[in-house]
């Protein structure tokens, strides 16, 4: 592999990111999968990096998962979303920040066609002004969350309490990264290093020293396609792309896999237990699974934060190989220990 | 004939129109901005599509130059140009203002850029190469991975760049199909024990001999021919490639791994020429290409009288059709020459 | 592998995709061999158009073929008896393959079991 070659193409991909002042918009799915992510990314934000980062409690889900589930029709969703752009700009903010890959792709795609068929917009503004008496501007800046923490990765690193080294040898972890489809593939412009060598999480495995690992699949879907997974009997496909992504994976033996979507990790975690189950198959070394985390996560590990504030006890793939590795300094028997955990939300309030 | 004219781009197109002219006792500047003439043939190893050395095609074309008296300017290109009456004066990059009766643009094609198709990762793989690398292999004798491995299966990829939206290019570049089957047959040919793969979206031998050749391909060197465009490559831990392609006629997504890839890369309007049409006001067609005033019966004239085109920069052509077309140009400046100002 | 259907209500899919590089194509190679002709086929359809039995079956020659060649052989055994040697495919195909020697040479070959099946 030619690393040059790959770093002109991320050149080609620069977008523009915000530096302050955002409108950050959560993601309904991912707070149930990992609940500790967005906390851990507020933190993140505003106290190490000092970031104004607003969010508003009558803001809604973005009606993305209806409208990939074939349930919410188009015209919809996008009044939804016209709703938590009048929500920012009645605040007075201009640089929208969404917690979820599908939802970015989601406003990305809204814009465009907005763009592209300004009578859309017309009507959609006639919609929300109707239905809630509201008005909206259009963001100034969207970027994904992921595109924010890229954007501090080496603030957040120069600030780093540990690194993705292992510490036995000294050599960097080997890190698996994996992109929500829709962070890139449907608009290839508006992700860093676009979609065919997307650099948004390999630029934070990199600065927080870890090693990135290209496999031949690394492109693949992880098989939550929504209506693939939500209806039982699709699970066996969804399932199968997922497995389809370890064996490939597998020969480079990655320590860990970093994902930047709610779906990815959960699919990519929860469906090695499922393989496991149904095959009595494991990807990891020693007979273990390979460790999943979003973005927030590794960023949270990385600054020292607690692994159980972090909410890795809600992985069903163990956390623990990663954790030790590194060399992190957690208390095993805290785990499931709620105390603590809300504790750490609380410093939030 | 007492008359001077400019040819700009010393390729197969431009060689042959100075020639022609000379011979006609026309006065010829021919202007090359590479240090040396012959253009793309001049990287060519054997061509199709009866596999003649290309040298053969060169030493003719160096001996009608070398014949005549022509005013040969390499390294140089053109910066200025303006048309008095009747008279076109050029200005070069080394400031020298020639002044002639009439124009000939032969500026060519450039290769298409395959990285700019990232998914074959061309420049970010170790063993994903062009049609023009591979030419260079065959001329060197040596068909080696990077880490100098001899190759066992090699997969050649149609259409990378031409006939596709997404790189803006609509157009079909009319010989890299026959470029695939004479490259696939040279494999074997150093390689004996290898396998060869061409993965097509339509095989279009549409020149003499062409399908011949494809026939050869299958009967004589066993190569394989999969329909279905590649959709990605990706590097294995064994530093091998694997492709995503569907074989359409089979109605099921293929996987395999591969040694080596080659890419067909397009062919699209040069760079020399893009500026030329700048600094001459020439008008270009939506393939960008210069567009010629009739497709049938003008293929050789400009929108401007007095500029007139020669070879693959007005669309894809091979080496018979360039010199046809560069000598009907001749004919085209010599009409104009004798009545047309 | 017991179904996990009971479990979880689904199994895990197996792939479409043709694994080229794990089959097996030795009757590919026993046919080029003993009917050259073969390796002209330029996949037209002409054969099956015409084709007695594709008409009222899922038979395709030319799709055996193809198959054939990929070394995803599993069907292709059963379908071939379906063939009726009538002759008139290779009649119209345009390369010339003996497709119905084709046809004869498969059955051989898968025969031959050992030497040559999957
Ligand atoms: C991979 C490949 C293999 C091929 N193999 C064969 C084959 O086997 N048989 C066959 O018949 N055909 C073959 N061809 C086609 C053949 O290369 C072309 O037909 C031929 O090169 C066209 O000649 P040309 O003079 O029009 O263009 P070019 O060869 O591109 O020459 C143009 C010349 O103009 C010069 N120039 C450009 N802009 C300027 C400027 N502004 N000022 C001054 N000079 C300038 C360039 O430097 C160049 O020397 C092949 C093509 C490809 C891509
Ligand atoms: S796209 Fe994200 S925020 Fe929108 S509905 Fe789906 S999970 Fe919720
Ligand atoms: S799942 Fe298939 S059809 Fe849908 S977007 Fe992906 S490639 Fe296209
Ligand atoms: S000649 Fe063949 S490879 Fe080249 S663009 Fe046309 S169809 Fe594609
Ligand atoms: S008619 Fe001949 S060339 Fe066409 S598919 Fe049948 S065997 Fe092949
Ligand atoms: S010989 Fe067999 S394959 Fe050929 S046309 Fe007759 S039935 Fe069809």
């Amino acid at each position: 592999m030619i690393i040059d070659g790959k770093k002109a193409v991320w050149k080609d991909y620069q977008k523009e990111i915000a530096d302050d002042r955002y409108y950050y918009v959560r993601s309904c799915v991912r707070q149930n999968f990992f609940p500790g992510s967005e906390t851990a990314f507020l933190k993140i934000m505003r106290e190490e990096l000092n970031k104004d980062v607003y969010e508003h409690p009558c803001h809604t889900s973005c009606s993305g998962i209806g409208y990939h589930s074939d349930i919410v029709p188009v015209e919809t969703t996008m009044t939804v979303v016209a709703r938590q752009f009048a929500i920012m700009t009645e605040a007075g903010y201009e640089n929208l920040m969404p917690s979820c890959i599908t939802s970015f792709g989601l406003y990305t795609e809204i814009l465009d066609t907005w763009h592209h068929f300004p009578e859309v917009e017309e009507k959609i503004r006639k919609q929300l002004k109707k239905a809630t008496g509201r008005e909206f501007d259009k963001p100034k800046n969207l970027a994904h969350a992921s595109d924010v923490i890229f954007k501090f990765r080496k603030e957040i690193g120069a600030k780093a309490k540990y690194k993705l080294i292992n510490k036995n040898t000294g050599e960097p972890l080997k890190v698996v990264d994996h992109i929500g489809c829709h962070y890139a593939k449907m608009f290839p412009s508006k992700g860093i290093g676009g979609a065919e060598y997307p650099y948004v999480l390999s630029g934070m495995i990199e600065e927080w020293g870890g090693q990135v690992i290209d496999y031949p699949e690394r492109r693949h879907c992880c098989g939550f396609g929504f209506r693939q997974y939500l209806v039982q009997a699709n699970r066996g496909f969804s399932i199968a792309c997922s497995k389809e992504k370890f064996e490939s994976m597998k020969p480079f033996k990655p320590d860990m896999i970093i994902t930047n979507c709610p779906g990815c990790p959960m699919f990519l975690d929860r469906w090695q237990y499922v393989i496991n189950e149904m095959e009595g198959k494991r990807y990891g070394q020693n007979g273990e699974g390979i460790p999943v985390f979003t973005y927030e996560e590794v960023a949270g590990l990385v600054l020292g934060y607690d692994p159980w504030d972090l909410g890795l006890q809600m992985h069903q793939t163990d956390c623990e190989p990663v954790l030790d590795k590194i060399g992190i300094d957690y208390s095993p028997e805290d785990k499931y220990n709620l105390e603590t955990v809300s504790a750490f939300s609380k410093s939030l309030v | 004939m007492n008359k001077h004219v400019i040819v700009i781009g010393g390729g197969v197109a431009g060689l042959e129109v100075a020639g022609q002219l000379s011979n006609m006792g026309i006065e010829v500047s021919l202007i090359e901005k590479e240090p040396k003439t012959g253009g793309h043939l001049n990287k060519w190893y054997k061509l199709f599509p009866d596999r003649r050395n290309s040298s053969e095609v060169q030493s003719y074309l160096a001996r009608i130059v070398h014949n005549n008296r022509i005013k040969l300017l390499t390294n140089t290109t053109i910066e200025k140009f303006k048309k008095g009456r009747g008279h076109f004066y050029v200005t070069t990059n080394n400031g020298e203002v020639l002044n002639a009766d009439a124009v000939i643009v032969a500026t060519g094609f450039d290769l298409f850029k395959s990285a700019r198709k990232e998914e074959y990762g061309y420049g970010i793989y170790d063993n994903v190469i062009t049609s023009a690398d591979l030419e260079e292999k065959f001329q060197k004798g040596d068909i080696i991975l990077k880490n100098g491995a001899v190759p066992e299966t090699i997969g050649i990829i149609h259409c990378v760049g031409s006939r596709d939206e997404k790189v803006g290019n609509f157009y079909c570049s009319k010989l890299c199909c026959v470029t695939a089957v004479k490259q696939a047959i040279e494999i074997r040919e150093f390689l004996p024990d290898s396998k060869v793969f061409c993965f097509y979206m339509d095989m279009r031998m549409g020149g003499a001999f062409y399908e011949e050749l494809y026939r050869e391909a299958q009967e004589k060197w066993g190569v394989s021919f999969i329909r279905g465009k590649v959709s990605e490559a990706s590097e294995t831990i064994d530093n091998k490639l694997t492709i995503k392609v569907e074989d359409t006629l089979a109605g099921r997504p293929l996987k395999m791994k591969l040694d080596m890839l080659v890419l067909m890369a397009g062919m699209e309007m040069s760079e020399g020429g893009v500026r030329v049409a700048g600094i001459g006001g020439l008008k270009t067609g939506e393939n960008r290409f210069f567009a010629a005033v009739d497709n049938h019966t003008g293929s050789n004239r400009s929108n401007i009288e007095g500029i007139f085109y020669a070879g693959t920069c007005t669309a894809p052509m091979n080496i018979t059709e360039t010199i046809s077309h560069a000598r009907a140009a001749v004919v085209e400046v010599i009409d104009y020459l004798k009545d047309g100002k | 592998m017991a179904s996990n259907k009971n479990k979880f209500g689904f199994d895990i899919s197996l792939g479409r995709q043709i694994n080229y590089d794990a089959n097996n194509r030795n009757i590919a190679e026993y046919l080029f061999d003993k009917e050259p002709s073969m390796r002209r086929c330029i996949e037209c359809g002409g054969c099956s158009a015409t084709c007695t039995t594709a008409g009222f079956t899922t038979f395709s020659l030319r799709e055996l073929m193809i198959l054939i060649k990929r070394g995803e052989t599993d069907e292709v055994y059963m379908n071939l008896k379906k063939c009726m040697l009538c002759g008139k495919c290779t009649l119209v195909c345009p390369r010339g393959v003996n497709t119905r020697n084709i046809i004869v040479l498969a059955k051989k070959a898968f025969q031959k079991s050992d030497e040559y099946a999957i």
